[in-house]
């Protein structure tokens, strides 16, 4: 590593030879925990000047919580940041800012009601005896949107008159105002239209060729394959791969990198020969514009279906207008043979459904009450009687649906908030099996739980199957369908393009038609 | 996630309120350590219990208070008698704000705030003591001021539930639109009650004790078993603590909403009818920041203003507290300011308690604390 003394401000700084230009972050080993998650689990990065660094990783991945370390906003708990050449922590984000880092958040922190100039300088506006230098300032600001390739913004409009576009050309104003040498951007294409995307890329090159160092996130593989250098994937808060050349390494690649199980799951046997029921869930035609289209499918009495497909394809939104969380536009969905009222969430569970929810935490659950008040969250008036609650009655029924499901801490008065999250999700999958629920939605009901209490909540969906009950599940992580369902649909920008026995696909068949389409565009495979 | 004592997992199933007083007496000698916790004591130490303890907190107020006034005025403490009857007149003293208080905690566990209850004291204040109201008697009266102070509950809930207004924006147009109807029904005269029934229950005492403070036992005792024992309370909590896996669990959350500033209306018609008693006349400026008054009320006794999570009894400590720093400053002949400024600085010293406990007042830390833990 170069210790080469600081060669002054970075806005005159001679550009890098090299793309490949000395390495100005090295972080080895990073861990943040959060009481009850291990944010991050040994990040490993290393970003060279004047290169765009590509972070791949899904939601929940530690991408958020790895950029507020680097932000200042987190300080991690073990582990080595190395901020050029030296071992740094940063107290708080102005520190970051002092050293040279600045972050791009996707919702830019810019104060709407400021003009282009004041916004680009907060916080450290030029002055002289307390009063701000508005024509130097405003000098400025026009040299640095000049320098961005912006020269057209006037400094002094409002940033509410901006469009997305140039409110992110502010931010990046604000960045180079603080001589930033490291800039971090968070999806920055996410509200950009497409032509956007190109003056974005633009203004990314002229900083990278002044020898300024991007981290980029995005979820668009085509973007990371035109902009970026290099690329580093995360996954539960651990780096899979580091420095993988961003054009070349095949789309298949990056994605079981990220989603890609690191063990192999032990996946309960389908019953043999088993008779299935009769058709429970009738889906024809459900259709939410932007959303999915005319989705159509059946779930039996008794069968596990389910749906492969990317964070985006409207899995999440088909199963939560199946469950009456939002209203269809078209198309119907029936519960043995019943229409259900659409964008009615009591009638979807009168008609006997119920759902766990891609969100356990802000959708399902009282983190602060306790765990048999959870349980029984959807049922609590069937222990009732004139309004009152037979308390004893409803801790029995939840003490024996935490026996059932095994659940840790066997205590039903703790508090739901202290559980780790695989018992978090027995809680929310133990509180439709005391309603005599017929079909359950599933929406990543794995997601955030570890490797043992998997093969357990695995073992109670496949029982639950065998007791007749029609099981719904959405996964992103595709062994995880092809193991636990019977059935499979592939979704896709969404719509269903395949449906098949599961016996009848492999992973590289789903990835393939998960992934195929707009993402592959441009990208060689 | 096995450090539970295994002693906890052997009892019998139960309900978690065990009786206080033998929480509190054993809660006085145990170890405050999770681990010592066994049989009944773990309720009391573990997550369940600790609405119990902060209550216990405001207890030791309450006593530090009233050791403040045996050593101020030790004249007069010395008195049994009249320590006993400046009890009560201080109950007494509670006895409105505390009835609209239980309403107001209600919506607040509920996750919104009312601030037209003030008004809607004095609307149906108003209301029942118009001349044709009177003429149907004391019945009349009542029902009439418990159909007002419904009525306009229902008006907020409706606006917030399904018109989708912010709770405080809601009812603070409620509060202005509120007063501005009972200046016009009044005339901007006060009413004088002319009914014997009515102005009797503020100053009949039965056994001992002022009717008012019957009717503030009634309403607590009321609003504690619908908080603890029932559906509604169940989903109050619900709706508060967390609207999206309410509604995903099945429970009507706007019409629970609306319930809830209903429930609020319906407390606020009892308390105009005991307001009227004690003045034996209504105007439309009665009731005067009697909003202020109940959430501070509610925020003392430890309920949070995000919502999910309060007690009745708390709320009931904090209106208690406030008359007996009212009763201990009138006794000792300070000025109703310097009361006021004392006020003000227990509210404060109550929220920087909650901060220290749960983090930060902001409900971004509150729920970024809940997210990672």
């Amino acid at each position: 590593m170069s210790e080469q003394p600081d060669s002054g401000a970075p806005l005159v700084e001679a550009p890098a030879d090299t793309v490949a230009g000395e390495v100005v972050l090295r972080l080895t080993d990073v861990v943040k925990t959060f009481p009850g998650v291990r944010a991050l689990d040994g990040v490993q990065l290393e970003v060279r000047a004047g290169e765009v660094h590509c972070l791949l990783g899904q939601n929940g991945a530690g991408k958020s919580t790895l950029i507020k370390v680097l932000a200042g906003v987190h300080r991690p708990d073990s582990g080595l940041v190395e901020w050029r050449g030296q071992p740094v922590s940063f107290a708080n984000p102005q520190a970051a800012m002092r050293a040279g880092i600045a972050t791009i958040y996707q919702e830019l922190d810019l104060v709407a009601d400021l003009s282009v100039a004041e916004n680009a300088f907060l916080g450290h506006e030029p002055r002289r005896l307390g009063f701000v230098r508005r024509g130097q300032m405003a000098r400025h600001t026009r040299q640095i949107l000049g320098r961005l390739g912006h020269a057209e913004i006037p400094p002094g409009r409002m940033v509410r008159a901006l469009p997305a576009a140039g409110k992110q050309v502010v931010s990046m104003a604000r960045a180079l105002s603080h001589e930033a040498r490291l800039i971090i951007m968070d999806e920055p294409s996410a509200v950009l239209a497409h032509d956007e995307v190109e003056n974005l890329f633009r203004i990314i090159r002229e900083l990278t060729a002044q020898g300024i160092a991007v981290i980029y996130i995005s979820h668009r593989l085509e973007e990371i394959r035109e902009i970026g250098d290099r690329v580093t994937v995360l996954k539960d808060g651990r780096t899979t791969a580091a420095n993988l050349p961003a054009r070349d390494t095949p789309t298949r690649e990056l994605v079981s990198r990220m989603t890609g199980r690191t063990i192999e799951y032990v996946f309960p046997d389908r019953p043999e020969g088993s008779a299935l029921g009769e058709e429970l869930l009738q889906v024809e035609g459900l259709t939410r514009a932007g959303e999915f289209a005319d989705v159509s499918l059946t779930v039996r009495a008794g069968e596990i279906v389910g749906i492969a497909g990317l964070v985006g394809s409207g899995r999440s939104e088909l199963m939560e207008t199946i469950y009456g969380a939002r209203r269809a536009e078209s198309g119907t969905v029936r519960m043995a043979g019943r229409a259900l009222r659409p964008g009615s969430v009591g009638a979807a569970v009168r008609a006997g459904l119920g759902m766990a929810p891609e969100e356990r935490k802000s959708q399902a659950l009282l983190l602060g009450e306790p765990i048999y008040r959870n349980v029984t969250l959807a049922t609590f008036s069937r222990y009732a009687r004139f309004g009152f609650i037979d308390a004893g009655r409803e801790q029995a029924e939840a003490d024996r649906i935490a026996e059932s499901l095994e659940m840790r801490p066997r205590d039903v008065r703790r508090a739901v908030r202290t559980l780790s999250g695989g018992n978090q999700q027995k809680v929310v999958v133990g509180r439709w099996l005391l309603g005599g629920t017929k079909l359950l939605l599933l929406d990543e009901p794995t997601r955030g739980v570890d490797v043992g209490a998997r093969a357990e909540l695995y073992q109670v969906i496949r029982q639950l199957a065998a007791e007749g009950v029609g099981v719904l599940l959405v996964s992103s992580e595709v062994p995880e369908v092809l193991g636990l369902a019977d059935r499979v649909l592939v979704m896709r920008e969404g719509r269903v393009v395949r449906t098949a026995q599961a016996g009848e696909l492999d992973e590289n068949t789903v990835l393939d038609l998960v992934m195929a389409g707009s993402l592959m565009e441009g990208a060689p495979a | 996630m096995t450090d539970s004592p295994p002693a906890t997992t052997q009892l019998p199933a139960q309900s978690p309120p065990v009786d206080p007083a033998e929480t509190e007496a054993a809660g006085a000698h145990a170890t405050p350590s999770h681990a010592a916790a066994t049989g009944r004591l773990s309720w009391w130490h573990g997550d369940s219990g600790e609405g119990a303890r902060r209550n216990l907190a405001l207890v030791g107020v309450l006593v530090a208070l009233f050791a403040i006034g045996a050593a101020t005025r030790s004249d007069l403490y010395s008195n049994p008698d009249w320590v006993w009857a400046n009890m009560l007149s201080i109950l007494k003293l509670a006895s409105v704000v505390g009835v609209v208080t239980v309403g107001m905690t209600f919506v607040i566990i509920g996750g919104g705030i009312d601030l037209s209850v003030g008004a809607i004291v004095a609307l149906a204040g108003v209301w029942c003591t118009t001349v044709a109201t009177q003429s149907f008697g004391a019945g009349g009266m009542i029902f009439t001021a418990i159909v007002v102070g419904v009525a306009v509950g229902l008006v907020n809930g409706t606006l917030i539930a399904y018109g989708r207004l912010v709770p405080f924006i809601a009812t603070l147009a409620m509060l202005v639109a509120a007063r501005g109807l009972a200046a016009e029904i009044s005339d901007k005269q006060t009413q004088i009650s002319q009914n014997s029934t009515i102005n009797g229950i503020a100053s009949t005492n039965l056994l001992g004790i002022p009717v008012l403070v019957y009717i503030l036992a009634a309403v607590v005792i009321a609003g504690w078993v619908l908080l603890n024992r029932t559906t509604f309370g169940r989903r109050t909590v619900a709706v508060g603590g967390n609207p999206e896996a309410a509604r995903l669990a099945g429970i009507d959350v706007k019409r629970h909403t609306l319930l809830l500033y209903a429930l609020s209306g319906l407390c606020c018609g009892i308390a105009a009818i005991m307001l009227t008693a004690q003045a034996t006349s209504a105007q439309a400026g009665m009731a005067n920041l009697y909003e202020l008054d109940a959430i501070a009320a509610v925020i003392i006794g430890g309920t949070l203003l995000s919502g999910g999570r309060g007690t009745i009894i708390g709320s009931l400590l904090g209106v208690i507290i406030f008359a007996t720093i009212t009763n201990l400053f009138a006794i000792n002949g300070l000025s109703i300011e310097a009361q006021n400024m004392v006020k003000g600085g227990i509210i404060v010293a109550a929220v920087l308690i909650q901060q220290v406990q749960f983090g930060s007042l902001s409900l971004f830390f509150r729920r970024n604390r809940l997210t990672t833990s």
